[in-house]
């Protein structure tokens, strides 16, 4: 049997987060026999997503379902879809993004199964790992069912490369449903690489003070070309937007660098950035838990060391 | 218009939680408990929503061993009109807590049905989306924030919700057909504090009891944890005096920039 990976795009590109996707879908395609890896592209007037997904490495076949009702993608429409071709494939992956964690749910449950979330590592083809309690435990979960249903964290698994000669497949279904409406969307829009992909990523905490501080942080952003971040105090404080969240409940990341400015280190932004490969803290409190986790700790006061740090680089 | 919340009983979000040393699960004997925050949030809504006069009913839920009652009384101290308590002492999975819900949804007939959007032990995120699945409802999930609105397209006889999502590019907003389900995220309220006197006549607000098997439900799943295991420890890093001395570091040292 073989795995399907089901695409994250917007109609126009395929989301990196899906490279990630496809990773752990040929780890497990390692684990079974002649095993092949296909991707669900669903959406609407999509075709040059297929054609990415194609040449992915690893890809056979591209499921493509190109009709207005998958325009949105709503989980109330791609669900009955993924149900609906889940019947050829051992196992059905997408990233744990927003877009994931709200499809793949209506997807098992559909399907009468479990659905494993946010898994870190593949065990085998039915054994995989998955941090629980905010990252402080890694569970080993076994699935006996006949379709396994997953959601893959973006940051346990390298992103697959290019060089894949798959054929697209034009799917047929359609789904009518009148549940849910999509109304609109508000995307912010940045030049800056994405917080969860990012080679570095510098994030902001209360000690920020306001939004406009928030200025220090991009000037540095910008000679790293990182992404900006934010601890939840600073999101509800309204300081940035609520997509800039790192954590339990926010974005997982684990760039080569991550600089924590202003940031305690609860355990719940710890969950969002403790596999980062380097982290730097700068804080004013030098028994602040985040210089537990740190590698490189300063103990200043933020609004002295950001403008040293724009000069140093 | 009639409310359902769920309410899980969870380790209090404060608590630093350790593996057992078996690898069998965590040590929770002597933990603090309390009501998932997420769940907290989705109570806050359903109070403000009846407090608006939107609706008449709240009922809770939860799912679990006896001790639950003690959510869902905070629950009804919060403003919840009446509790369902069903006991089961297996630690229900996801898909098996959304078919209790779905039973439940079918004797009862809630316009609307309002849960966490995560669980904060499980880290899950699956409950709402499941059921709204089984029960053939729409789903409003990461909401931040949920107005209810007439619905033209029925003649008006039931309404609609309009729920704003938080989704990783920034936001979205869906308009659901009623009864639906809406997962709660963290910007959506401010969950409010007990008073004592609404302590006290929670006291006296119904809890009714029942188990998966009188809804029929079997609460198996087709997932085992094998084991639990503390994650990789970090090594020890070093305090820097200055800033000179960070980025040097981190040019020479770790290779980063
Ligand atoms: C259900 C739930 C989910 C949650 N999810 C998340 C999540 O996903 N992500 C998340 O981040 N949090 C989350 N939290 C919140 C978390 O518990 C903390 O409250 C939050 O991370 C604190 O943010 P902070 O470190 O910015 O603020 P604080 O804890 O207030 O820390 C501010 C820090 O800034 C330092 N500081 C102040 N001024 C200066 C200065 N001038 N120079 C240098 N340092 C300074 C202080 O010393 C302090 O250490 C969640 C909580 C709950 C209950
Ligand atoms: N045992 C339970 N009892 C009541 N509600 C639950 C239970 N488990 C999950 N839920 C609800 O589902 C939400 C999401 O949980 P989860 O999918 O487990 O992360 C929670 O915030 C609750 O609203």
């Amino acid at each position: 049997m073989s795995i399907l990976v089901i695409a994250e795009h917007d109609n126009a590109s395929l989301k990196a987060a899906s490279l990630n996707a496809i990773t752990a879908a040929s780890e497990i395609a390692g684990y079974l026999d002649q095993a092949e890896v296909h991707v669900l592209v669903a959406g609407h007037q999509c075709a040059a997503v297929a054609d990415a997904a194609a040449g992915i490495s690893g890809i056979s076949r591209v499921l493509l379902a190109d009709a207005a009702c998958f325009e949105h993608q709503l989980p109330e429409s791609v669900a009955p879809l993924a149900r609906d071709l889940a019947g050829s494939y051992s196992h059905v992956l997408t990233p744990a993004t927003t877009t994931g964690k709200n499809l793949m749910p209506r997807v098992a449950a559909l399907l009468d199964v479990a659905q494993i979330s946010d898994i870190s590592a593949v065990e085998s083809a039915d054994t995989f790992v998955r941090p629980i309690y905010a990252g402080n435990a890694l569970a080993t979960v076994q699935s006996a069912d006949p379709v396994k249903v997953i959601t893959v964290r973006i940051t346990a698994f390298d992103a697959g490369g290019d060089g894949g000669t798959g054929e697209i497949e034009n799917c047929e279904i359609v789904v009518d449903q009148d549940l849910s409406i999509f109304v609109d969307e508000n995307l912010s829009v940045s030049e800056r690489p994405e917080l969860t992909s990012a080679k570095v990523v510098i994030s902001g905490g209360r000690g920020m003070q306001n939004g406009e501080n928030f200025v220090l942080l991009e000037k540095i952003a910008d000679k790293l070309n990182a992404a900006i971040g934010a601890s939840r105090a600073a999101v509800d404080a309204g300081f940035v937007p609520n997509d800039m969240q790192v954590g339990q409940t926010g974005k997982i990341v684990a760039p080569e660098l991550y600089i924590a400015v202003g940031i305690s280190g609860a355990i719940q932004h710890l969950a969002g950035m403790k596999d980062s490969k380097v982290i730097v803290a700068i804080n004013k409190d030098a028994e602040a838990p985040i210089f537990q986790v740190a590698d490189y700790g300063l103990v200043a006061d933020l609004f002295k060391a950001l403008p040293e740090l724009e000069q140093a680089l | 218009m009639k409310i359902f919340v769920a309410v899980k009983r969870v380790v209090d979000a404060n608590v630093k939680v350790r593996v057992k040393s078996d690898g069998t699960g965590m040590e929770l004997a002597n933990a603090k408990m309390a009501m998932n925050p997420f769940c907290e949030i989705a109570v806050e809504q359903a109070v403000r929503m009846k407090e608006a006069g939107q609706a008449d009913e709240i009922v809770a839920v939860s799912i679990g061993p006896q001790v639950c009652q003690e959510q869902l009384r905070t629950a009804l101290a919060l403003g919840c009109d009446r509790g369902i308590l069903v006991i089961d002492e297996s630690d229900v999975a996801p898909l098996q807590v959304a078919r209790i819900l779905k039973a439940l949804a079918e004797r009862e007939a809630p316009d609307l049905i309002i849960l966490g959007k995560q669980s904060i032990d499980s880290d899950n995120n699956q409950v709402g989306q499941m059921l709204a699945a089984i029960a053939g409802m729409g789903q409003g999930t990461f909401a931040c924030k949920a107005e209810l609105a007439p619905d033209c397209t029925n003649g008006g006889t039931k309404g609609r919700i309009v729920v704003t999502r938080e989704i990783d590019g920034g936001e979205q907003t869906v308009s659901l057909k009623l009864p639906a389900v809406v997962t709660t995220d963290l910007r959506l309220n401010e969950p409010r504090y007990a008073s004592l006197p609404n302590i006290m006549k929670a006291k006296r607000k119904p809890i009714d009891r029942l188990t998966p098997t009188d809804l029929g439900v079997d609460t198996a799943s087709g997932l085992k944890t094998l084991q639990v295991l503390p994650p990789a420890e970090r090594e020890a890093g070093i305090i820097v005096e200055t800033v000179d001395d960070l980025v040097g570091k981190l040019k020479s040292e770790a290779r980063v920039i």
